[in-house]
């Protein structure tokens, strides 16, 4: 009931408790360490990321941009932490034996079948709307989800409303039906 | 301590935990859209529950400043839709997608790149939505407590109960 035996991993009580302490701890080192309170997010990290490789693609353009010069384009502590979240993955899951090459999760398969190139259309189309609107929202399930909601912000409550009000909706309507692990 | 290091290792312990909590799975963030599995709701919940009092007695102490986004409506609405829609079809959130590639899902190497050219076209689009979906009705930085006009810690039991409720609900269905 508690556990989490398919995946050889913890309760997922229990990890999402330990990173409700992580998000305590997190808040009151950045306090101390950058001199002003930053909160776990992920998704501003995509926009200066995106912002590097166009610099290589289409010089000079990422220079006129209003956006790119709002958000400020740099190495911060937001995206060594974005880092910071494929290293930890890759260790619990390296000595959790929980380690898993796949190239099209079996929930897709059921529905859409076992071809990679199908899997990559959806799965980058998919991230493209995705990042759209989590800009335009400004946060995504980490910086409203955890964040926003754990600071009692209406805009994190509001957002995590319309997050599950989207996907529901859109899981529903791709028919994407039956039990994962049958 | 530099700012980079304790991004680096902060973001090693969250992603550790998002592993060890079975989150990084196509399957667990779809799961729970189809109310199949809600492992990441379990995992969510955990979170907020421990996170709110935790953060509510640094700020009372004045050891953080709570920092919150703008209640922008037509933003978080429009914006929040969109991204549902594309977490249902990518089966990741930002932060997840980078870590289940961590667990070997390399399939979110489609999802990641879908991003990147996400936020570029949102970067591209923003001259144009600030003059319309941004500008529709910005209530600025609202905390629920001082627009209800009640106390945290009230907020903080109903959402409490929220979660309870919640878990209990899970378990009973088996979900």
């Amino acid at each position: 009931m508690f556990g989490n035996k398919r995946d050889r991993g913890w309760s997922p009580y229990l990890a999402g408790a330990l990173a409700g302490l992580l998000a305590i701890g997190s808040a009151y080192a950045t306090t101390k360490v950058l001199g002003k309170t930053a909160f776990l997010g992920s998704s501003t990290t995509f926009v200066r990321a995106s912002a590097m490789v166009e610099r290589k693609i289409l010089p000079g353009r990422v220079e006129k941009n209003e956006y790119f010069k709002k958000e400020k384009v740099k190495v911060d502590w937001q995206f060594m932490l974005v880092c910071g979240i494929f290293l930890g993955a890759l260790a619990a899951a390296a000595t959790g034996r929980a380690f898993e090459w796949e190239g099209v999760p079996s929930l897709w398969q059921k529905r859409f079948g076992s071809s990679v190139a199908k899997r990559a259309f959806g799965g980058f189309l998919g991230g493209v709307v995705a990042m759209f609107g989590a800009r335009l929202a400004d946060g995504c399930p980490s910086g409203h989800g955890l964040s926003g909601v754990m600071q009692l912000s209406v805009s994190g409550l509001v957002a995590v409303a319309c997050f599950f009000a989207g996907g529901m909706l859109a899981a529903k309507c791709l028919n994407m039906k039956g039990n994962p692990y049958e | 301590m530099n700012e980079q290091l304790l991004g680096l290792v902060t973001g090693c312990l969250f992603g550790f935990l998002l592993q060890k909590g079975g989150v990084l799975r196509f399957e667990r963030q779809v799961g729970a859209l189809l109310f199949k599995d809600m492992t990441i709701i379990k995992f969510m919940f955990s979170a907020i529950m421990v996170g709110s009092v935790g953060l509510q007695l640094l700020a009372e102490a004045g050891a953080i400043a709570m920092s919150h986004k703008a209640m922008n409506a037509g933003a978080v609405v429009v914006g929040g839709l969109l991204f549902g829609m594309g977490w249902a079809v990518s089966g990741f959130c930002p932060g997840t997608a980078v870590g289940a590639l961590g667990e070997g899902r390399w399939h979110a190497l489609f999802v990641i790149a879908g991003m990147l050219v996400g936020a570029a076209l949102y970067a591209e689009a923003y001259p144009a939505l600030k003059v319309s979906v941004l500008a529709w009705k910005d209530f600025g930085q609202l905390a629920l407590p001082q627009t209800l006009g009640v106390s945290p810690w009230l907020c903080i039991a109903v959402l409490w109960g929220a979660a309870i409720v919640s878990f209990v609900w899970c378990e009973f269905k088996r979900v």
